[in-house]
């Protein structure tokens, strides 16, 4: 917490949302949020190293309760990018899908960690005053999700289709071949290859993020005292049982949409 | 909200963690998963084999007891028709052999018809010359008539 201020609603939210920084070079733009990087690097290292932990020994008799459950997640998605995707998922999709489904989704479930009570551990275990627990609420988690997969979309179009059946697409479809529609055509594809990743990453990020808000603006019932704490307390618990739900359904629709871009980019219209 | 060195260094991790499950994670477990339902795959058609054998030698199994069970009843026809067979042929037999003894028996008859005729006309032909003779005792020479008496005698016979 702020000691040297006073404690405000504002300065109280403020302090939940500022990242801990380091500027690696000069200018604006070389700033690192090391708590960002530091979290969803430690996430991911568990995840996987304990998937692939789990993978290394895996038999194909009867497999163990670790690795049933490793299947059933690795089923799960490679039943959703199999009525998607229609080529050998198994090279690049279907995987990547994996990577990402599991990343955000523990990346997002960082949300129902109880903020203060962090806040207090990371203060007071590592001597951190700033430091933001959930990676996905900071923009650039999300945004380089999805302009890596944007970029990835754009390296399959080339590679399926070839340079000219891309310009082909770009120039020719959706509304047909005729030279005086080929304007239209790349407005209309200009306006989608933006907005892909723009809505790609923002509607993780803004789902996180207001999720976050609210475990805040609950936490401040504190303030009003005893019964108060009471109240948000239990309206906190709620919110994080329903949170469980946005935390799986945003991982899971994150993953979706990458598979369909790259699906996309696979097929010629 | 502002972009700066971290989406770099975020996209770095997101690749990365990517490369590694491309590589270690999916294909040990797609493989584990993949030889399971081979596994499983092969079992399931073993299992409808296994069903269709069954079904074939149970077919087998009816065809041969159908067989079995005509068989017996050819063989109780054959039977019963040779029993026939047999109870006509020992009734022609039979009847053969009444008919032989009784055309035996009317030989033996007839056979002592015909004794029984010449020794009753010896005796008639003797009773009638020996009349003759008391008749003619007087008047007729035995001797004399001694061819006539044979001569009667014989046509007598």
């Amino acid at each position: 917490m702020a000691s040297d201020t006073e404690l405000t609603p504002t300065s109280y939210i403020n302090h939940h949302l500022t990242n801990l920084t380091t500027q690696v070079s000069e200018g604006s733009f070389w700033v690192l949020h090391v708590d960002t990087l530091v979290t969803s690097l430690i996430l991911g290292v568990i995840s996987f190293g304990s998937i692939w932990l789990i993978v290394r020994k895996a038999t194909p008799g009867v497999p163990s309760k670790r690795q049933a459950f490793v299947e059933l997640a690795v089923e799960f998605i490679d039943n959703e990018v199999k009525n998607t995707f229609h080529g050998n998922r198994h090279v690049f999709v279907a995987p990547t899908a994996l990577t990402i489904f599991v990343w955000v989704l523990m990346m997002n479930a960082m949300d129902i960690l109880p903020i203060d009570i962090m806040a207090w551990i990371y203060e007071h275990a590592f001597g951190l005053h700033n430091w933001r627990t959930v990676p996905t609420t900071d923009v650039n988690t999300t945004f380089a999700l999805a302009l890596s997969i944007w970029f990835l979309m754009l390296y399959f179009n080339v590679k399926i289709k070839g340079w000219g059946g891309w310009m082909h697409e770009l120039f020719c479809t959706p509304f047909g071949k005729n030279p005086l529609l080929w304007v239209l055509n790349l407005l209309f594809n200009f306006i989608e290859y933006v907005s892909k990743p723009l809505s790609h990453s923002l509607r993780l990020f803004g789902n996180i993020y207001a999720g976050e808000i609210i475990f805040l603006l609950l936490g401040m019932w504190a303030a009003t005292g005893v019964s108060g704490a009471i109240f948000g307390a239990i309206l906190g618990a709620g919110w994080a049982i329903f949170h469980i739900l946005i935390v799986t359904l945003q991982a899971f629709i994150f993953m979706m949409l990458t598979v369909v871009y790259i699906s996309m980019a696979h097929e010629s219209h | 909200m502002n972009i700066n060195f971290t989406l770099i260094s975020q996209a770095v991790a997101f690749s990365v963690f990517i490369w590694f499950t491309v590589k270690f994670v999916w294909p040990p477990l797609l493989r584990a998963i993949e030889e399971r339902q081979k596994t499983i795959a092969d079992g399931l058609a073993a299992g409808e084999r296994g069903r269709h054998e069954l079904e074939l030698a149970s077919q087998r199994s009816s065809d041969v007891l159908k067989e079995a069970k005509q068989r017996a009843s050819e063989i109780i026809l054959q039977a019963e028709k040779r029993a026939s067979e047999i109870v006509e042929e020992s009734k022609r037999t039979a009847k053969e052999e009444g008919d032989r003894i009784i055309l035996g028996a009317k030989a033996d008859i007839e056979h002592e018809v015909f004794s029984a005729k010449e020794a009753l006309r010896q005796h008639v032909a003797e009773l009638a010359v020996a009349g003759a003779a008391k008749i003619l005792r007087r008047e007729v020479d035995a001797k004399a008539h001694a061819d006539m008496l044979v001569s009667i005698g014989e046509d007598l016979k």
